[in-house]
């Protein structure tokens, strides 16, 4: 069953015929995702990568009855691209581009909501189900079908954790990027809610990082809500405190939303912590037997 | 990206915020001038840098005649100024701010920042003014008041009505308060601020509300609408091998340890620096290559790492998705050439073209440590750096 995509999703592409959209569109046609059309403004009635592209979301959702889009469009249209998105009626929005203004992100966010859509990113890896449907910038071969759920705030962190649970034999359901930003349309609990009532999904392994309180929160709620074996790790125990660790919500600010805080809620939640990066297969396996 | 205070006060006045008169200056000079300019006999005197804590650390003073400014701009300018939230090197001081003094009754914090949990711009508001404020948000949370700001209709007259009421002010105060808490909304909307902050916001012996103090940060993402503000940007004030690195779409981020770290992804990067750590290491350094690296900026990378002279050995941690580890493996060979490379390195490439990676390394015949494991490639540089030493 997988969450939020599988081999029927059909999905679009904003920004199809730029050079990040032409390249990870044709990898999803290549690992097999129903990539059934993209959108560029002036481009409409031309044939990109062997599938149509569309003036605008309208055309490309009425003509292809695509529910998913992927977005790569540059940051200062990102807003703008979600926006028609979400107007068109799509029900699941991954934008991947990086560097979006922050305040973008509030409108974005809040409008998405409020027409029962579900935003993933922005500056995320992307969203896969092994096998089925790759939406993103993920290595798709270090993917293998199977039943663990990984989340995670950050990319190559992700392919590690993958990697380490592909090497134990094991595979995923699903594998979500949620994105390093401030402002992520869909959080840690968003989607763990999905892992605990999918009857595919065995276990979880969630990857946090420092910055905000997010991890702290998920905590709360896989306390109260989450049945299903947690591995989590938690990246930045050595960051310094007021230096931005790259993504622009990793930073600890007035001491809050450090690794050792994260780590202890996450404890108390009854979480398998790891503080070894290496040893997340491990842990992992450890938690099926 | 952080503004200096005089910046932010010069936007305050574009917005009619109330700050008082000031005149920057960047020499003796200029600071004995400014006693014309702005008339009287006593100032206050700040430096302008990047970093909280300046009044503790003595770079905020009271001081009287032209005598008084010519001895504070002297003994500062072209001086590093350490406080509690710098490190002990210091921030430069190229610029002095001298202000027309205002005579305080109470003073209050106010402070704007984007509150992650409930996605909205808050204005938090205390009567804590002027001390640390992360203080009085950790033992005392009930004495900040907070209004959120829709992002569609933007700050009410109510909001800044409520708080003016909580932090105790009566009458025309309220109302100056409200204003002053509608124009700061409206500056960090439009200024796409990350965090504005008045520490203190005083009323005077007159009775009126003030703004002494101001600090704006804007987020770096939104300046390609900003333009105006990102020339306001001082690399003077940022960390010279950061500065460096970010022109290379590289962040780096320099830590005491001895084991330089090049990896790609921000996660990945620290939580290599963390493995490092576990291992009995100490990392030197954050680094993150970024998606867009090429071999020119892996190269550029390698010598920042190496301009450590603490660095005795790097571990080198690359998971391929869009970056291809062949251009890391060029890049890697390029640095050998340039800049000489005498400390060991230890290579683990994964993911997009690994093996491909690791046979060009091979074809190099350089003398590289390669690993395909995470933990292993972790302690074969920690075993290094502890060899060398």
């Amino acid at each position: 069953m997988s969450i939020l995509v599988d081999q029927n999703t059909r999905v679009i592409c904003q920004g199809i015929t730029g050079s990040q959209g032409t390249m990870h569109s044709r990898q999803a046609l290549e690992y097999g995702t129903q990539l059934v059309g993209g959108v560029t403004p002036g481009k409409g009635g031309t044939t990109h990568l062997g599938v149509p592209v569309f003036d605008t979301v309208r055309e490309a959702v009425a003509s292809t009855s695509a529910t998913i889009s992927v977005i790569y469009v540059p940051a200062r249209f990102c807003l703008d691209s979600i926006l028609e998105a979400c107007e068109a009626g799509i029900e699941l929005i991954v934008c991947i581009t990086e560097g979006v203004p922050t305040l973008d992100m509030l409108k974005a966010k809040a409008i998405v909501d409020n027409a029962g859509s579900r935003l993933i990113g922005p500056n995320c890896p992307g969203v896969i189900t092994p096998g089925q449907c790759k939406i993103g910038i993920m290595p798709g071969d270090i993917h293998e079908p199977g039943r663990i759920g990984i989340v995670s705030r950050s990319g190559t962190l992700t392919y590690e954790a993958v990697k380490q649970v592909t090497d134990k034999g094991l595979g995923q359901s699903t594998c979500v990027g949620i994105g390093g930003d401030p402002i992520p349309g869909t959080n840690f609990i968003d989607v763990i809610r999905l892992f605990e009532e999918d009857e595919e999904t065995d276990a979880i392994v969630m990857v946090g990082e420092i910055g905000g309180t997010a991890e702290e929160e998920t905590a709360e709620y896989i306390r109260g809500s989450v049945a299903k074996p947690i591995v989590a790790y938690v990246a930045g125990a050595t960051a310094p405190k007021g230096k931005r660790m790259g993504h622009a919500g990793a930073i600890i600010a007035g001491g809050k939303g450090t690794a050792a805080e994260k780590y202890e809620a996450l404890d108390r939640a009854g979480a398998a912590t790891v503080r070894n990066l290496a040893g997340i297969g491990d842990a992992i396996t450890e938690c099926l037997s | 990206m952080n503004l200096h205070e005089f910046q932010a006060k010069e936007l305050f006045r574009e917005y009619g915020l109330p700050v008082s008169k000031g005149v920057v200056a960047t020499t003796v000079e200029e600071a004995v001038d400014a006693a014309e300019q702005l008339g009287g006999n006593r100032w206050a005197c700040k430096v302008q840098v990047h970093a909280g804590g300046r009044g503790k650390a003595g770079g905020v003073k009271l001081v009287e005649g032209p005598d008084g400014l010519q001895e504070f701009a002297s003994s500062w300018l072209g001086q590093r100024l350490v406080t509690h939230q710098t490190d002990q090197l210091g921030q430069p001081i190229n610029h002095i701010y001298i202000e027309e003094l205002a005579d305080i009754d109470r003073e209050f914090y106010l402070g704007l920042v984007i509150d992650r949990s409930s996605r909205r711009v808050v204005v938090m508001a205390s009567t804590e003014g002027g001390v640390e404020i992360e203080k009085v948000a950790e033992e005392n949370p009930e004495r900040i008041l907070k209004a959120e700001i829709d992002p569609f209709v933007g700050a009410q007259p109510y909001q800044g009505r409520e708080l003016a009421f909580g932090l105790g002010l009566r009458d025309g105060q309220v109302r100056q308060f409200t204003e002053v808490f509608l124009g700061l909304c409206r500056l960090f909307h439009e200024l796409d601020c990350s965090l504005v902050e008045v520490n203190p916001l005083v009323v005077t012996s007159d009775g009126s509300v003030h703004c002494l103090d101001a600090k704006i940060n804007i987020d770096g993402n939104a300046l390609f609408r900003q333009s105006r503000l990102a020339d306001l940007r001082d690399p003077k004030q940022e960390d010279e091998r950061e500065a460096q690195a970010s022109e290379f779409g590289l962040s780096y981020v320099a830590l005491d340890g001895n084991i330089g770290c090049m990896v790609n992804g921000a996660g990945l990067a620290m939580g290599t620096m963390d493995l490092v750590k576990y291992y009995g290491g100490n990392p030197a350094n954050f680094l993150d290559v970024g998606g867009a690296v090429n071999k020119q900026s892996v190269a550029e990378a390698f010598k920042i790492i190496l301009d450590d002279s603490d660095v005795k050995a790097v571990l080198i941690n690359i998971f391929g998705g869009i970056v291809s580890c062949v251009v890391i493996a060029e890049g890697i060979v390029e640095a050998y050439k340039e800049v000489g490379v005498s400390v060991p390195v230890v290579v683990r490439f994964d993911g997009n073209s690994a093996a491909e990676g690791r046979a060009f390394l091979e074809s190099s015949g350089l003398d590289i440590i390669a690993s395909t494991t995470l933990q292993d490639a972790t302690q074969k540089a920690v075993d290094a750096a502890g060899s060398v030493s």
